[in-house]
């Protein structure tokens, strides 16, 4: 059947769709569907909120149409169907010697979705975001089927890349792929003990991959306490085949209450010699250390739960402390929280990054960690910083022109690709980002 | 080893699964089917993905002139050959019901089609002394039922086939592999109400990729369908005969 009425929701399965959904697995039977009008395409569903939502009505899973179409080792460029996953391209790739130029914190993205968030990974301080190693893409809008590169099609190309998938539906694209060692990784692990040690140890290192995992429980002298990964490609042997483990059901809602967020991110942090060590890993493990467990949203219980994720300005990290120590202070964290050094790379004009610091904290669905979330994005537009729309479900509409000042060139561009506003989100509609003020 | 597998509707996305999975270890493949285009495009990710040759041919079940060029397609590669089938067409029982004449193309697609290839192809195995022949029935031709009969019936008879395929290869160091997927996500099943325990075309692929391995005769998949045919198998006719499933 070509069409499914399905309820479907973002990672964070908080904010739900019902409409019907048609998965193509060929691109003629793509190109049929897009004849008759375009429609809003999704992927994996990694985005947290309702960037992949339409409620009420269609949309265009893409997940099947997931082909490594060709790839030059000359250049490096590879050529690859929107529908596929990063992590798959980095399994064929890392044995060979190359990787995605940048790779967002979970495999399961595909590049259709990290072109549309212009996403983000360990090594952005080098090498920039996802869209800037993008070097054309295949492009279905209303006017049909265009090439769109930086070069020649540059203001289309902004619009597009982080452009949460308005200027149309991206078929393929070519990506440079960044040359490696091999697929193992070599990481160090250091505890750091508190804010200052974290921030001075994340503006001095060198390492190619660099993240920090955040204790947002720990308070006092120890706020910001947590560990940092520092990582780079090795060559060698590492067994690849790691069982892949299931959450086969909604966790209660205790299970991520307080005290036993504290004492497992307690456990956590000590896990980790004193005077650190250093590890080899498989890729996948580095770069997606949660894909190894299924499902893993259903450890919120079926309430779902929010990611908070900001940037702000180098000079702003004291206002980042202060943040951090009120969401400690609300005990309300999960054990997922990350900070990192973000360069100033970025590709589109509504991308998220920005030179500064970027802090990810995970929240169960509560009432109480709604309001603080909504508190943190307006410190974080205060401090000009701001948002990441792979992440938001709880944002205003009226936040947004502040934090993303190219916002009009962007709705410029989306109004002539898609002059009927056919490709619109839940997101896009909620924000009111495709309306001008 | 040089392996080389052709697989007939290699456009369907559990062919797609298994030849991604040949293709990581290296084997060849030859990807048969009606869409040129589509096949291209999988062939150039079979290639990236580590296949020592990927290729896209032509295969129309209807169109048999076509097979010998094939056979001689497969004739050309050394070692070891194998052939994986998962070609078959379901039109609605209801749509058969209005013009009987679909009975024709559904046992050509399902059935007589690979059937007549895999014919073809058997004394080219025999001679190289080996080899699998992976063939994907299913569970509708266990038993006939009111919602799919005519596909259920052109299963079964290429379950027989395999069958004696198996009997012959078997002689010569080859092999036969019976598939009887249940539900599985694909295009085909896609939006369809009553699914339920719907495998992934990845975790089929594993299977038969397994089932090769340890030369298993027939196999359900995933494996719990083979209880849930026991079942169906055994319910007396009388009551059968008047249940709705």
């Amino acid at each position: 059947m070509l069409w499914k009425s399905a309820d479907y929701s973002g990672w964070g399965r908080v904010l739900q769709a019902k409409g019907e959904i048609a998965r193509p697995e060929r691109q003629a039977a793509l190109a049929a569907l897009l004849d008759e009008g375009l429609l809003p395409a999704m992927g994996m569903r990694r985005s947290y909120g309702d960037a992949a939502l339409n409620d009420g009505g269609r949309a265009v899973d893409m997940t099947r149409l997931d082909r490594m179409l060709g790839f030059d080792p000359g250049t490096g460029i590879l050529d690859v169907e929107a529908g596929a996953r990063i992590g798959e391209i980095a399994a064929a790739f890392g044995p060979k010697g190359w990787l995605p130029a940048v790779m967002p914190g979970t495999g399961f993205a595909t590049v259709g979705g990290c072109i549309g968030q212009d996403v983000h990974g360990k090594n952005h301080h080098h090498a920039g975001s996802f869209c800037e190693h993008v070097v054309s893409l295949t492009l279905r809008t209303a006017k049909g089927v265009v090439e769109v590169t930086p070069e020649k099609t540059p203001a289309l190309f902004c619009a597009t890349a982080g452009g949460l998938g308005q200027t149309g539906v991206i078929l393929s694209a070519r990506l440079r792929l960044l040359p490696c060692k091999g697929d193992v990784m070599v990481v160090t692990e250091r505890r750091m003990a508190d804010w200052e040690k974290f921030i001075a140890h994340l503006d001095t290192s060198r390492a190619t991959y660099t993240v920090g995992w955040i204790d947002a429980t720990a308070k006092g002298a120890a706020l910001g306490r947590g560990v940092l990964e520092e990582g780079e490609t090795g060559s060698g042997l590492m067994p690849q085949r790691i069982k892949r483990r299931k959450v086969p059901l909604d966790a209660p809602n205790f299970a991520l209450s307080s005290p036993i967020v504290r004492l497992f991110n307690g456990a956590y942090y000590r896990r980790v010699p004193e005077k650190g060590r250093t590890v080899v890993r498989p890729i996948s493990d580095f770069f997606f250390p949660l894909d190894k467990i299924h499902d893993w949203n259903r450890l919120y219980g079926k309430r779902g739960f929010h990611q908070f994720q900001c940037v702000v300005p180098l000079d702003q990290a004291p206002a980042l402390r202060e943040m951090l120590g009120e969401i400690a202070g609300s005990g309300l964290a999960s054990p997922l929280a990350v900070l990192k050094r973000m360069g100033p790379g970025r590709a589109g004009y509504l991308s998220f990054p920005m030179e500064g610091y970027t802090l990810a904290v995970d929240f169960p669905n509560r009432a109480a960690a709604r309001e603080l979330i909504k508190h943190m994005q307006a410190r974080a537009a205060e401090v000009g910083g701001r948002i990441y729309f792979a992440k938001d479900s709880l944002a205003r509409a009226e936040e947004i022109p502040a934090m993303y000042p190219e916002l009009d060139l962007w709705r410029k561009e989306v109004a002539k690709a898609d002059p009927e506003g056919r490709l619109a989100t839940d997101l896009v509609r909620r924000l009111k980002l495709r309306v001008a003020k | 080893m040089n392996r080389t597998w052709i697989i007939l509707g290699a456009t369907s996305s559990m062919a797609r699964a298994f030849a991604r999975a040949v293709s990581q270890e290296g084997a060849g493949v030859l990807l048969a089917g009606r869409d040129r285009t589509d096949l291209a495009a999988l062939a150039a990710d079979c290639q990236l993905r580590g296949a020592r040759v990927a290729e896209a041919v032509d295969f129309d079940a209807r169109q048999p002139d076509g097979f010998a060029a094939l056979v001689a397609r497969m004739e050309a590669e050394e070692g070891e050959l194998n052939a994986a089938v998962f070609v078959g067409s379901m039109p609605e029982q209801a749509a058969i019901d209005a013009d009987p004449s679909l009975i024709d193309g559904t046992v050509t697609d399902s059935f007589t089609g690979p059937a007549r290839f895999l014919q073809m192809l058997a004394p080219l195995m025999e001679a190289r002394g080996g080899g699998t022949v992976v063939g994907v029935a299913s569970v509708a031709g266990d038993r006939g039922r009111l919602g799919n009969y005519v596909y259920g019936a052109a299963k079964a008879g290429f379950a027989t086939y395999l069958s004696g395929l198996r009997n012959r290869l078997t002689r010569a160091g080859g092999h036969v592999v019976t598939v009887k997927p249940g539900f599985v996500d694909t295009a085909m099943t896609w939006g369809l109400p009553g699914m339920f325990l719907v495998a992934s075309p990845e975790k089929v692929a594993e299977d038969i990729q397994k089932a090769v391995r340890k030369k298993r005769n027939v196999i359900y998949t995933p494996f719990f369908w083979r209880y849930i045919m026991l079942i169906i198998i055994h319910v007396p006719e009388f009551i059968f005969k008047k249940m709705k499933i």
